[in-house]
C-alpha cells in the first residue's frame, strides 16, 4: 500500500506540471515511558500514518503532507504539492538541479535483536521503577527514568525511479536523580541526560543496566550541592566523552550543514561561519580532529541504507587532520554548491519536508586514554554529561554547562566540582585540542530541532574524552 | 470530529465495561508555512490531518494513546492497545477523574481567510516582505494555521471549538548585519509584509559596522522579541505546576518577586486558541503576577489535585511529563503613569532605524548609557531554581548614550537570572505598545511591550 499511494501522488504531481517529484509514505508507532520516584509517570503509544510528496515546479519546490493512503488522496495531494510549488514563483529563485544518484530499488532494514516494541511493558516497566526506587533510596529529591522507541517503515518514490522501503528501529533510555538545595538543583544523569539512544533492538537499554548506577548518581547528585563551585578562569579542560558528543554535534555538525552555509536557515537555525570558498583548506582543529560523516555505523542513531531523498548512505570525511573537507547535503543544495553528493537529507515524520540533517557526525579514535589525559594534565579541570547548551546563530561562540566537574591536579582527579561550564570560540576550541582518547562511544541524540515548521531529528556522534588547552570556564550570574 | 471523539468513547466502554472512565480529544489542522531565503521561496510546505488523543483510567489504572487513524481498524487500535497498557501500567492513587460537565468559552472570532488561506495568499506577502527590503537579502516565513477539535468524555462533558492564526517572521541582512520583523495576528489580513519587511531593513541598516563592547553588566531596553524570550522561560521553568510542586521553580506564591510594574497574565482568549485543554477544561485568563506579586502557577487536573486548586486549564500532551506550562502570556503594558511607563519618543535620533517604534523610542530616552537589545536566541537553562538563562544577543545590539543609540554594537552572550533581572526595582520603564510575538508552534505566543531594565549580565563578547 505504501508505494502505491506515493506512486499515485508522484504521478499526479508531474500530471499537473512537476518536473520532478518524490513522495515518502510513514508508518511509525512511538512508544515512550517515564517513571518518578518509584512510579511509572507516563506511558504514551502513538501511531502515526501518511503521506507527504514534493513537487519541483520550475524553480519552486511545493511540499503537501495526508494523513490518508488511498488513491484518490494521494493523487490530491500530489496536485496540490504542484500547486504550491506554482505559488512559490511569485517569488523566484534561481534555477534548481539536483545532483545525479542511481534510481535505486532497495529494502533496507537496521540491525535489531531485541524487537523494542515486543520487550511486555511490565518488563520495560519494572526497569525505570526499580532503577528510580534506587535513586529515592539513595537520596534523591527527584529520580527520573525514561525510555522511548520508534519503529518506522517508509516507502519512497521518486519520478526519476526509485522505489526503497525501511524499516528502522531505534530505541534508548536513562535515568537522572535530581537533588534541591536552598537556590539551587543539581542532577546527575547515567549514562546522559534522557539516556543514550541507538539504531537498534531493546539490546541497548539492557546493555546500560541502569540499575547498577541508580545509587551512584543518586549520591553524586546529593554530593554536588556542597561540592566547591567550578573555579572561574582558563585552564586546560578534559571532557568527557557524551560531552564532547554535543560538542561536536552543536560545532561541528550544524557548521557543516550546507543548507546553512548557502543561508537557507538564515532567518531561523542560523548560518554557518565556515566558506565554501575555504572547503578542502581551512583549519577547523589541531591535527587530531578527524570526523567523519558516516550513516553506514551499525547501531548509531544517525544510520540508515538511504537518506529521504534516496541517496545510499555512503560514509565521507568532514574533516580529515583538522582540515575542513565535506558538508552534509541533499541533491539540490550540493548542486548549487558545485558538489557531487547528497545523502543527508531526512523528514521528520510524512508530514515534513525533507531537509539537510546529520546523520552519525563524530571523531576518530585517537592515541590516548582518558586515565593517560588525566595524569598527563597538571592542572585542569574534568567535566562529563551536558546540562545545558548554547551556541550562537553562526555556530561559533559556545556556552555549555556539565552535570559535573572534577579538578585535576598534578595528573590526579580530585575534588568533585558544582556549576561547571566552559565557553569558547569554535574553531580556536578545536585547535586547542592536545589530546584525544580512543574509548570512542557512537553518542545519540534524538531531539536535535531544525526547521519551520519545526523537525526534531536524531543523531549519532562517535566521541572520546579528550584535553582542550587555555579554555574560560566557570561562567556564572 | 465531535462523532468521532464520541464513537472512541462508546468502543472503549463496549470493551472495558461501563466503568471506565474516558477521555478523548480530536484535533483536525490545516498548517502551511511559505518560507524564504536568499530573497525567494525555498521551501513551501502544507499539512492537513486529524489526531485522536485517548486516556482512559480502568480499574485504577490510567494509560493515554494516540494516532492519525481513524479508519475503523485504527480506532479498534488504538483502544485496543490503550486498553493493554492500562493493564499493565501500575495503580494510579492519584487519577484527579475527569472533567464534569461545564459550559465553554466560544473562543475568540475565527477568521476563515486565515484558516484556509491558499498558498499565493502567503506568497503575496513574502514578495511584498522580499520588496520592502529594497535589495537587501531577505529570509524568513509566513504561516498560517487552522484547528478544530472536539472533546467527549464519559462523564458527560463535551466542547468543541476552533482557532485560526497567522504569523510573519523575517529578516533582513546586509554587511554580515541582521534586522527583524516579526508578528502573530488573529486575521493574516493584519500581516503587512512591506510593513514588516521595511523595518527588518532599516534595523538591519542600523545594525552594520558594530563595535565590540567588553562584557560587562548594562541597563538595557528589550524589544517585544527579546522580552518574549523572558516570557517563554519563566513560563516554562517558573509557572509550571509540576516544577513548583517539585520545588525546581523560583515562584513563591504571595511574594513580591518581581517589580510592581510586572503583571503577567496567561490569557488564551486573548487571540487564537482552542477554548478548552487537552482535558476538556475551560481556559481562562490566569493572572501569575500582579504588580509585582506572584499569584498562580499552572495546573492541569492531576498537578491542581496535589495542590488542592484544581486545574487552571493547563493540560496539554506530555504534561504529565513536563509539567503543565502557560503558553499564551502577555506582559501587560503600562497604561498611564503606572509601571514607569512613559509618552512616545522620538524615533529618528541616533542611528537611523536601530529604534523602529515610539513605544521603544521613550524606553530608550531615558537611558544615560545602555543597550538596546532586539532578540534573544539559543537560550538555555543553567539552573532551573534561579532560572539562570545563558544565551545570546541576535538581530541587532546598540549602544544608547544619553537618550539616543550612537552606535552599532557587536553580539554578546549573557548568563542572567531572569527573575533577578525582574526583580524588584528592577524594571525602569514598560512600553504601552505590546507585540504578539508567535512561537514555533501555533496556538502558542507571546505578548510584550518593550521593557527597560536597570542590569542585564552580559558574559562574553563575539571574540568569546
Amino acid at each position: 500500500m505504501g508505494f502505491d499511494a506515493a506512486t499515485a501522488a508522484v504521478q499526479a504531481a508531474l500530471d499537473a506540471g512537476a518536473r520532478y517529484a518524490d513522495a515518502r509514505v510513514m508508518h511509525r508507532r512511538y512508544e515512550s515511558m517515564s517513571a518518578r520516584n518509584g512510579d511509572v509517570e507516563e506511558l504514551t503509544q502513538h501511531e502515526s500514518i501518511g503521506l507527504g510528496v514534493r513537487a519541483l515546479v520550475g524553480s519552486g519546490w511545493g511540499f503537501h503532507a495526508v494523513p490518508e493512503l488511498s488513491d484518490a488522496a494521494a493523487r490530491d495531494a500530489g496536485r496540490r504539492a504542484a500547486a504550491i510549488a506554482t505559488a512559490s514563483a511569485r517569488v523566484p529563485g534561481p534555477p534548481i538541479d539536483l545532483v545525479p544518484v542511481e534510481a535505486a530499488v532497495a529494502s533496507w532494514a537496521s540491525e535489531c535483536a531485541v524487537d523494542p516494541l515486543g520487550v511486555p511493558l511490565s518488563e520495560k516497566g519494572d526497569l525505570l521503577v526499580r532503577a528510580t526506587a534506587t535513586m529515592r533510596e539513595h537520596g534523591a529529591d527527584l529520580a527520573e527514568g525514561l525510555y522511548q522507541i520508534w519503529d518506522t517503515t517508509k516507502w519512497f518514490v521518486s519520478s526519476e525511479g526509485h522505489r526503497i522501503d525501511q524499516h528502522i528501529r531505534e530505541c534508548g533510555g536513562g535515568i537522572s536523580a535530581t537533588s534541591i538545595g536552598d537556590g539551587e538543583t543539581q542532577r546527575r544523569s547515567y549514562p546522559s541526560y534522557r539516556g543514550q539512544y541507538g539504531t537498534t533492538g531493546w539490546e541497548l537499554v539492557a546493555s546500560l543496566d541502569l540499575a547498577a548506577h541508580a545509587a551512584r548518581v543518586a549520591e553524586e547528585s546529593h554530593e554536588l550541592l556542597t561540592a566547591p563551585q567550578c573555579p572561574a578562569g582558563e585552564t586546560d579542560l578534559i571532557l568527557g566523552g557524551e560531552q564532547l558528543a554535543l560538542q561536536i554535534h552543536e560545532s561541528v555538525g550544524h557548521a557543516i550543514e550546507l543548507d546553512r552555509i548557502l543561508g537557507w536557515e538564515a532567518a531561523f537555525a542560523g548560518t554557518s561561519w565556515l566558506d565554501l570558498t575555504r572547503l578542502g583548506s581551512l583549519r577547523y582543529g589541531s591535527e587530531l580532529m578527524n570526523v567523519t560523516i558516516d550513516p553506514t555505523i551499525p547501531g548509531a542513531l544517525g544510520s540508515f541504507g538511504f537518506d529521504d531523498e534516496g541517496s545510499p548512505a555512503v560514509a565521507r570525511d568532514a574533516v580529515r587532520e583538522g582540515r575542513w573537507v565535506g558538508v552534509l547535503a541533499g541533491r539540490d543544495s550540493a548542486a548549487v554548491a558545485g558538489l557531487g553528493h547528497g545523502g543527508s537529507v531526512r523528514a521528520d515524520g510524512w508530514a515534513r519536508l525533507p531537509m539537510v540533517r546529520m546523520t552519525n557526525v563524530g571523531l576518530e579514535p585517537g592515541p590516548h586514554t582518558l586515565d593517560e589525559i588525566v595524569a598527563a594534565t597538571d592542572d585542569g579541570v574534568l567535566m562529563d554529561v551536558n546540562r545545558s547548551w548554547s551556541i550562537d546563530d553562526k555556530r561559533l561562540n559556545f556556552q555549555f554547562g556539565c552535570e559535573v566537574g572534577w579538578e585535576v591536579k598534578k595528573g590526579r582527579r580530585g575534588r568533585m566540582l558544582r556549576n561547571p561550564t566552559y565557553t569558547g570560540i569554535g574553531p580556536l576550541f578545536w585547535r586547542s585540542m592536545d589530546m584525544l582518547s580512543s574509548e570512542i562511544v557512537p553518542w545519540g541524540t534524538p531531539n536535535c530541532g531544525k526547521g519551520q515548521p519545526g523537525q526534531i531529528g536524531h543523531t549519532g556522534h562517535p566521541a572520546a574524552p579528550a584535553r582542550f588547552r587555555g579554555v574560560r570556564v566557570g561562567v556564572r550570574a | 470530529m465531535m462523532e468521532l471523539a464520541a464513537r472512541v468513547v462508546e468502543l472503549v466502554r463496549r470493551a472495558a465495561g461501563p466503568g471506565a472512565e474516558v477521555e478523548v480529544l480530536v484535533t483536525r489542522a490545516e498548517l502551511a508555512l511559505t518560507r524564504f531565503a536568499n530573497s525567494f521561496i525555498h521551501q513551501n510546505v502544507a499539512e492537513t490531518g486529524t489526531t485522536v488523543h485517548l486516556r482512559l483510567h480502568v480499574d485504577g489504572r490510567t494509560a493515554t494513546g494516540g494516532g492519525t487513524r481513524v479508519d475503523p481498524d485504527g480506532l479498534a487500535a488504538l483502544v485496543e492497545r490503550t486498553r493493554a497498557a492500562a493493564r499493565l501500567v501500575p495503580p494510579d492513587p492519584a487519577w484527579p477523574g475527569l472533567t464534569a460537565p461545564t459550559p465553554v468559552p466560544a473562543g475568540p472570532t475565527l477568521d476563515e481567510a486565515t484558516a484556509f488561506a491558499s498558498p499565493d495568499d502567503r506568497a503575496t506577502r513574502v514578495r511584498a516582505f522580499v520588496d520592502a527590503v529594497e535589495g537587501l537579502e531577505a529570509a524568513g516565513y509566513c504561516r498560517t494555521a487552522y484547528r478544530s477539535g472536539a472533546f467527549v468524555n464519559s462523564a458527560g462533558h463535551s466542547a468543541v471549538g476552533r482557532a485560526a492564526e497567522a504569523a510573519m517572521d523575517g529578516i533582513a541582512r546586509t554587511g554580515g548585519a541582521d534586522g527583524m520583523a516579526r508578528q502573530s495576528a488573529d486575521r493574516l489580513a493584519d500581516l503587512d509584509g512591506a510593513a514588516l519587511g521595511a523595518r527588518a531593513a532599516a534595523k538591519a541598516r542600523a545594525a552594520t559596522d558594530p563595535i565590540e563592547l567588553p562584557p560587562g553588566c548594562y541597563e538595557v531596553v528589550l524589544e517585544p522579541a527579546a522580552v518574549a524570550d523572558l516570557l517563554q522561560n519563566l513560563a516554562w521553568y517558573g509557572f509550571n505546576g509540576k516544577r513548583y510542586a517539585e520545588r525546581q521553580s523560583f515562584a513563591a506564591l504571595g511574594t513580591a518577586q518581581f517589580d510592581p510594574a510586572v503583571t503577567l497574565v496567561d490569557d488564551p482568549l486573548h487571540a487564537s486558541s482552542l477554548p478548552f485543554d487537552l482535558e476538556g477544561t475551560p481556559r481562562r485568563a490566569l493572572p501569575l503576577v500582579a504588580a509585582g506579586v506572584t499569584g498562580a502557577v499552572a495546573h492541569d487536573r492531576r498537578s491542581g489535585a496535589e495542590v488542592g486548586t484544581g486545574s487552571t486549564g493547563h493540560g496539554m500532551p506530555g504534561g504529565s511529563t513536563f509539567g503543565p506550562i502557560p503558553r499564551t502570556l502577555r506582559l501587560l503594558p503600562a497604561s498611564g503613569d503606572a509601571g514607569g511607563g512613559t509618552a512616545a519618543g522620538p524615533v529618528s535620533a541616533g542611528v537611523t532605524g536601530a529604534v523602529g517604534d515610539p513605544d521603544t523610542a521613550a524606553l530608550v530616552a531615558g537611558v544615560r548609557r545602555g543597550l538596546l537589545v532586539s532578540d534573544f536566541w539559543y537560550t538555555r537553562v543553567l539552573d532551573p531554581k534561579q532560572l539562570v538563562v545563558t544565551g545570546l544577543t541576535r538581530n541587532g545590539v546598540w549602544l544608547v548614550e544619553d537618550g539616543v543609540p550612537t552606535r552599532a554594537v557587536r553580539d554578546f552572550r549573557f548568563t542572567e537570572s531572569y527573575p533577578r533581572a525582574l526583580g524588584p526595582g528592577q524594571v525602569l520603564g514598560l512600553g504601552r505598545r505590546p507585540i504578539r510575538q508567535p512561537d514555533r508552534v501555533d496556538g502558542s505566543w507571546w505578548e510584550a511591550p518593550a521593557l527597560r531594565l536597570a542590569s542585564w549580565n552580559f558574559t562574553g563578547g563575539a571574540s568569546g
